[in-house]
C-alpha cells in the first residue's frame, strides 16, 4: 500500500513536470506555481521529514539535505531541475527500498530452517504443537516432507533424510532406528519415530540460527571503517558546499553568484553515504549466509574477513584429517592368549575417552564389568594405568612402557609406521600389543592441495601420536610441517612458536575436532570446530563451525571470504570513486544535480545488486 | 545480560549506524550494534542497568527514526 502511494505521488509529480516543461509558461507568478505543484506531491513528506527531525535534533539526515538542495534551486529559479531531482531521488529511494527487501527476503530464505511445528506422541494422540513445547524424552513423528524439528534418536523407522540445508551436501543420508538425527534435516521417504534428546533451545537449528544472527554484531574492520568514514563524509561534504557558495562569488566580487550556489546545491545532493552504509555490511553477511548453506558457520564478519588473510593452517590430525575412528588391526600377545590381552586392555583403558578406547571395547565386543575395575589413572601422552582383577595393568605408547620400566617389547618403531601400538603390562610384564590404526579421511588430501592453491603458505599438523605415524600421514597427505608425540598442553605453545614464523597483518587458522582444543581454537588468529555442533566447549572457543567434517571445508571458507571481499572493495572504491568524480566535476560546474542524484541512489542500488551476490555461493564455490 | 530487539520499520542504513554508535555511547552498555538488514538491536550490558538502557535507546531510536519502533 504504502508503495502504492509512493508511485502514485511520483507519477503525479511526473505528469505535471512534463505539462509544465511542455507549456513552458512565461508568467513570472504562473511559472514557479506549476513547479511547486508538481515539487509537492513528492517533495512534501520529505520537507517535513526533515523538519520533523531537526526539532528532534537531527540536522544532517538525507531529508533535510534534500531539502536544502531542491528549495535552493527554487530559489535560484532552477525550477524544472529542483522538480526533476526531487522526483529521480524518490524513484532511487523506490529502488533502494526494492533491492533491501529483496536482500532482506534472501536473507529470510537462508534462515528458513526454522521448524514451524512437531508431531508429538501423548498417549494415544498425535498432536501438533510448537516445536519449543517438546519436552526431551517425548516421542515425536515424522512423515515425510517434513522437517525434522528437534534433535533426537530414531527408534522406529527408516528413511532418507536430506541434510543439504545444514551442511551443503545434497546426497541424501540413510537413518535407521538407533541412528542419531538433527533438527533442520527434511526427511524424504519413510515415516520415523523420534525420541527426542534435546530441547528446542538447544536444538542444532536454533543453535545455527543464533550463531548466523548474531553474526552481525561482530563487525569486521571495514565495517567499521566505513561507520566511521559515514560520520565525517557528510558534515565534510556539506561544509565544503557552504564554502563553495560563498567563497568564490566574494572573490569574485559578487558576480556568478547563482552557479556557485547550484553547484554547491549538487554537492549537497551527493553527501549522503548510504550506498556504502547498506552495501558494505550487505555483503558481509551474504558472505556469512552463503557459507551457512555450505555448512560453514562463520561467527561474525570479522572472522570472515581474517579468513581471507590466512598464511599458516594448523590441523589436529584425529578427527580432523583423520576419521579419528580407530580400529584394532592385529594382535600380538606375549605368553597371554589374544582374547586375553584384548580383554585386558579393553578394561583398562575403558574409562579413557580417548578414541583408541573406544575402539578396544568395539574390538572386545561384550560388555565391560566394572566391577573388574579398581582404580583408574590416566597418564596423559602415555595412557592409562588401572588396577584390573587386581593387577596393575598399563596400557599406553612405549613411553608409557619406559617410563615404569617394562622391558621385553616385541614390537616398536615398525609397528607403528601405521597406526598406533596399545602395549599392555600387567604387573610389570609385558604382555604384548594391539595394532590400531585410523584412516586419513577421502577429502584430506584434496584438502592440503586446495589450501596450497588457494595460496596458504604453511599447512602443519599436531599429533599425540609417534613421529613416525605423524610424518607418514603427513607425507601421505602432503602436510608440510608436522609436530608428533604432543601432550594436549602442548599444542598451544606449538601454536605460539609458529606466529613467530608469521607474517606481519596475516592469519592463522586453527582447525581441530574440539575435543581438548578449547584453548588453541581460542589463541589462535581463527579457530575452526569441524564436525558440526558436537562439542559445546570447542563452538564455544571456535569462530567457525564446520557442519560436516570434511578438511576440504577450510579451502572453501578461505575462498567464500576472498570473493566476499572482493565484492566488498569493489563497492568501496565504486562509490567512494563515483562519488569522487561527481563532487569534482560538481565544484568545477561540469556536473548537473542529475549527476548527483546517479551518484546518491543510483550508487547505492548498483552497490546493494553488486553485493547480493555475496550470497551465491552454491555452484561457484566448487568451481572457484 | 544481553537482549535483542526488532526495530520495526527502520528504513535507513545510516540511521541504522546513528543509533549504534549512540546507543554505545550510554553508561553501563558493554557492546550494542544495530543491524540493518535483520533490523535487530543487540544490547549487552551490565544487568543492573540495563532497564535504564532499554528506556534511553527506545529514545534515541525514536529520536533519529520518528517512524521506527523498538520491539
Amino acid at each position: 500500500m504504502h508503495q502504492k502511494r509512493q508511485i502514485l505521488c511520483i507519477t503525479l509529480s511526473f505528469a505535471l513536470l512534463g505539462t509544465a516543461v511542455i507549456w513552458n509558461p512565461g508568467n513570472y507568478l504562473l511559472r514557479p506555481a506549476i513547479y511547486l505543484a508538481a515539487f509537492l506531491p513528492v517533495g512534501l513528506n520529505i520537507l517535513m521529514k526533515a523538519a520533523r527531525n531537526i526539532l528532534h535534533g537531527q540536522v544532517f539526515d538525507e531529508n533535510f539535505l534534500m531539502s536544502v538542495a531542491t528549495i535552493g534551486a527554487f530559489l535560484i529559479g532552477e525550477y524544472p531541475e529542483a522538480v526533476a531531482v526531487m522526483v529521480f531521488y524518490r524513484v532511487g529511494e523506490l529502488f533502494e527500498n526494492y533491492a533491501v527487501d529483496k536482500s532482506r527476503k534472501s536473507i529470510a530464505e537462508l534462515m528458513d530452517i526454522r521448524p514451524d511445528y512437531a508431531n508429538v506422541r501423548r498417549g494415544d494422540e498425535i498432536l501438533t504443537v510448537s516445536p519449543d513445547e517438546v519436552q526431551i524424552g517425548e516421542h515425536i513423528v515424522v512423515k515425510p516432507g517434513e522437517k525434522i524439528p528437534l534433535d533426537g534418536m530414531v527408534t522406529d523407522g527408516n528413511s532418507m533424510v536430506d541434510t543439504s540445508a545444514l551442511t551443503g551436501e545434497s546426497v541424501p543420508r540413510e537413518v535407521s532406528a538407533g541412528g542419531e538425527v538433527l533438527s533442520g534435516v527434511i526427511n524424504l521417504s519413510g515415516v520415523l519415530t523420534i525420541k527426542v534428546t534435546k530441547g528446542f533451545e538447544e536444538s542444532t537449528v536454533s543453535r545455527i540460527l543464533d550463531l548466523v544472527e548474531n553474526s552481525l554484531s561482530k563487525k569486521s574492520r571495514s565495517e567499521n571503517f566505513i561507520t566511521r568514514f559515514a560520520r565525517y563524509y557528510t558534515p565534510a561534504v556539506v561544509c565544503t558546499a557552504v564554502l563553495l557558495a560563498v567563497i568564490p562569488p566574494l572573490v569574485a566580487g559578487g558576480r556568478a553568484f547563482g552557479e556557485w550556489i547550484y553547484r554547491a546545491l549538487v554537492f549537497l545532493v551527493i553527501s549522503c553515504p548510504c550506498a556504502l552504509v547498506i552495501s558494505v555490511p550487505l555483503g558481509f553477511f551474504g558472505g556469512i549466509g552463503g557459507a551457512s548453506r555450505q555448512g560453514i558457520l562463520v561467527k561474525g564478519s570479522n572472522y570472515l574477513e581474517a579468513l581471507a588473510g590466512t598464511e599458516i593452517v594448523v590441523f589436529d590430525k584425529t578427527g580432523t584429517l583423520t576419521k579419528g575412528v580407530f580400529d584394532v588391526q592385529e594382535i600380538v600377545p606375549s605368553g597371554v592368549s589374544e582374547a586375553e590381552l584384548l580383554e585386558t586392555a579393553a578394561h583398562a583403558e575403558s574409562f579413557s575417552n580417548h578414541p583408541i578406547s573406544a575402539s578396544l571395547k568395539k574390538a572386545y565386543g561384550k560388555d565391560i564389568d566394572n566391577s573388574r575395575i579398581g582404580y583408574v589413572e590416566e597418564i596423559p601422552g602415555h595412557g592409562v594405568k588401572a588396577e584390573v582383577d587386581g593387577k596393575t595393568i598399563l596400557a599406553g605408547n612405549a613411553k608409557l612402557m619406559d617410563k615404569f620400566g617394562v622391558s621385553g617389547r616385541t614390537a616398536d618403531t615398525d609397528v607403528e609406521l601405521d597406526g598406533t601400538a596399545v602395549h599392555v603390562a600387567a604387573d610389570g610384564h609385558y604382555n604384548g600389543y594391539i595394532r590400531i590404526a585410523d584412516e586419513p579421511k577421502k577429502d584430506a588430501k584434496a584438502a592440503i592441495k586446495a589450501l596450497k592453491d588457494a595460496g596458504i603458505r604453511q599447512t602443519v599438523m599436531l599429533t599425540g601420536d609417534a613421529s613416525r605415524v605423524g610424518a607418514a600421514v603427513a607425507d601421505r597427505l602432503g602436510i608440510d610441517k608436522v609436530y608428533s608425540e604432543l601432550l594436549p598442553a602442548d599444542k598451544v605453545n606449538i601454536v605460539e612458536e609458529l606466529f613467530l614464523g608469521k607474517s606481519p597483518g596475516r592469519k592463522l587458522v586453527y582447525a581441530g575436532d574440539g575435543i581438548n582444543d578449547a584453548p588453541v581454537l581460542a589463541r589462535a588468529d581463527i579457530g575452526i570446530a569441524m564436525g558440526g555442533l558436537g562439542s559445546d566447549a570447542a563452538i564455544e572457543a571456535a569462530d567457525v563451525v564446520i557442519m560436516t567434517d570434511e578438511p576440504s571445508k577450510i579451502a572453501d571458507a578461505i575462498k567464500i571470504s576472498k570473493r566476499t571481499l572482493r565484492i566488498v572493495k569493489e563497492n568501496i572504491i565504486f562509490s567512494l570513486g563515483v562519488k569522487g568524480i561527481v563532487l569534482l566535476l560538481a565544484a568545477t560546474g561540469f556536473a548537473s544535480m542529475w549527476a548527483g542524484v546517479f551518484a546518491d541512489v543510483g550508487v547505492s542500488v548498483i552497490a546493494i545488486m553488486n553485493s547480493m551476490r555475496a550470497l551465491r555461493t552454491d555452484k561457484k564455490s566448487k568451481s572457484f | 545480560m544481553k537482549k535483542t530487539f526488532v526495530l520495526e520499520g527502520l528504513g535507513c542504513a545510516n540511521c541504522a549506524a546513528k543509533m549504534e554508535t549512540a546507543i554505545k555511547k550510554l553508561d553501563g552498555v558493554r557492546h550494542a550494534s544495530v543491524s540493518f538488514l535483520t533490523t535487530k538491536l543487540v544490547i549487552e550490558a551490565d544487568d543492573d542497568k540495563m532497564d535504564r538502557i532499554v528506556e534511553a535507546s527506545r529514545a534515541i531510536v525514536r529520536k533519529i527514526e520518528p517512524y521506527c519502533v523498538m520491539k
